[in-house]
């Protein structure tokens, strides 16, 4: 029941979540372990934003569990689990420099200063309302936030959707730069393309269901394609 | 600017290849100092744990050394870099050779095509 029995950051059992008759989630077992880059990839609807609202204990299973170092979703995984949401959750009138402040109240691993670094990297004025800024940047400045606190467990639900490929590069080279070694980073997105060469390792979900774990070079290196490719391939309709 | 990676094979193959690349150029001469693996997967946008493989390999072969004080550095001995450039080179001999015989050309007339156009470069120069 705990890490130590599992060995794995993240250990996920049975999980299942129904909405009616209807299973978004079914019996998926998955074991996340530590200081590893995951894609969660499948088509629109194949329970991608289920799993990660689960895990972020947003959603409550129908049955199996969830572990994160060893504890269910809840008020000790949310100290430890840093989630970007696929949707904007901050206020338009609210300035870059409360939005922080914020982040420092929630959270004691949010730290100010990587904060503030990149935000002078990005050249945005902290005393801008969230709302006077670009789709691109608001991106860019909510994955800072996130990225700013030491967790040891990033969930990025759709990082790059939207923005242009300069952004993308940039929230990228942020990921890679800023996470610490023994953290892991779960990442969903439909753009695998952009985002493989970062990735350690991909879970494909197809109708709730996890078909396909593996390292990306193992992948590449026994099917000779890129995982772009062969996504396409076993999602082919 | 992220590298120019090949799609139907592994990162890591095609990493070691271009540091080996930058170190026969001169790109990095020997004795210098490697960025960090961290700044270089972010350079190359590539995950950091491909990129070490990448290094671990280098290193294994001699072509890097880890300092316990200084980082990586490029390795100063110099037979072993024009070694592993001849090595390079050989690979594409055999690659064009092997392109030139699928279009039916055998190894005497290739040989007699490369001084023709040897010939002509020096014309044009």
């Amino acid at each position: 029941m705990n890490e130590m029995n599992t060995g794995s950051l993240v250990a996920i059992r049975d999980l299942t979540k129904r909405f009616g008759k209807k299973a978004a989630l079914d019996h998926v077992s998955l074991d996340i372990p530590a200081g590893r880059i995951v894609g969660l990839l499948g088509p629109n609807g194949s329970g991608k934003s289920t799993l990660i609202k689960l895990l972020c204990g947003l959603l409550v299973p129908s049955a199996g569990q969830a572990l994160i170092a060893g504890n269910l979703p809840g008020p000790a995984t949310k100290a430890c689990v840093s989630y970007l949401p696929e949707r904007t959750y901050v206020p338009g009138s609210m300035r870059i420099r409360e939005l922080a402040a914020f982040f420092a109240d929630f959270y004691e691993d949010f730290e100010q200063e990587k904060a503030d670094a990149m935000l002078s990297s990005l050249e945005i004025d902290p005393d801008a309302p969230f709302k006077t800024l670009s789709k691109g940047t608001r991106e860019k400045v909510q994955l800072a936030m996130v990225m700013s606190r030491r967790a040891r467990l990033y969930i990025l639900d759709e990082p790059i959707a939207g923005v242009d490929p300069a952004a993308r590069d940039f929230i990228l080279k942020t990921i890679i730069r800023d996470y610490n070694e023994e953290a892991s980073i779960l990442i969903s997105t439909h753009l695998i393309s952009d985002i493989e060469p970062i990735l350690d390792d991909v879970i494909f979900l197809r109708n709730g269901k996890a078909v396909l774990s593996s390292s990306v070079e193992e992948l590449r290196d026994t099917r000779h394609k890129s995982v772009d490719a062969y996504f396409r391939e076993v999602f082919a309709c | 600017m992220a590298w120019e990676l090949d799609n139907d094979r592994p990162i890591y193959t095609q990493l070691v290849e271009r540091l080996k690349l930058e170190i026969v150029s001169g790109f990095y001469p020997p004795g210098a100092r490697l960025p960090s693996v961290r700044e270089l997967a972010a350079a190359a946008s590539v995950n950091p744990n491909t990129m070490q493989k990448a290094f671990a390999e280098l290193e294994r072969t001699g072509l890097i050394i880890t300092q316990r004080t200084s980082g990586r550095i490029v390795t100063e001995d110099t037979n072993m870099i024009s070694q592993t450039r001849r090595e390079l080179a050989e690979e594409q001999i055999v690659l064009f050779l092997t392109r030139m015989q699928s279009l039916g050309y055998r190894k005497t007339e290739i040989i007699h095509m490369l001084s023709e156009q040897e010939g002509k470069e020096k014309q044009d120069e």
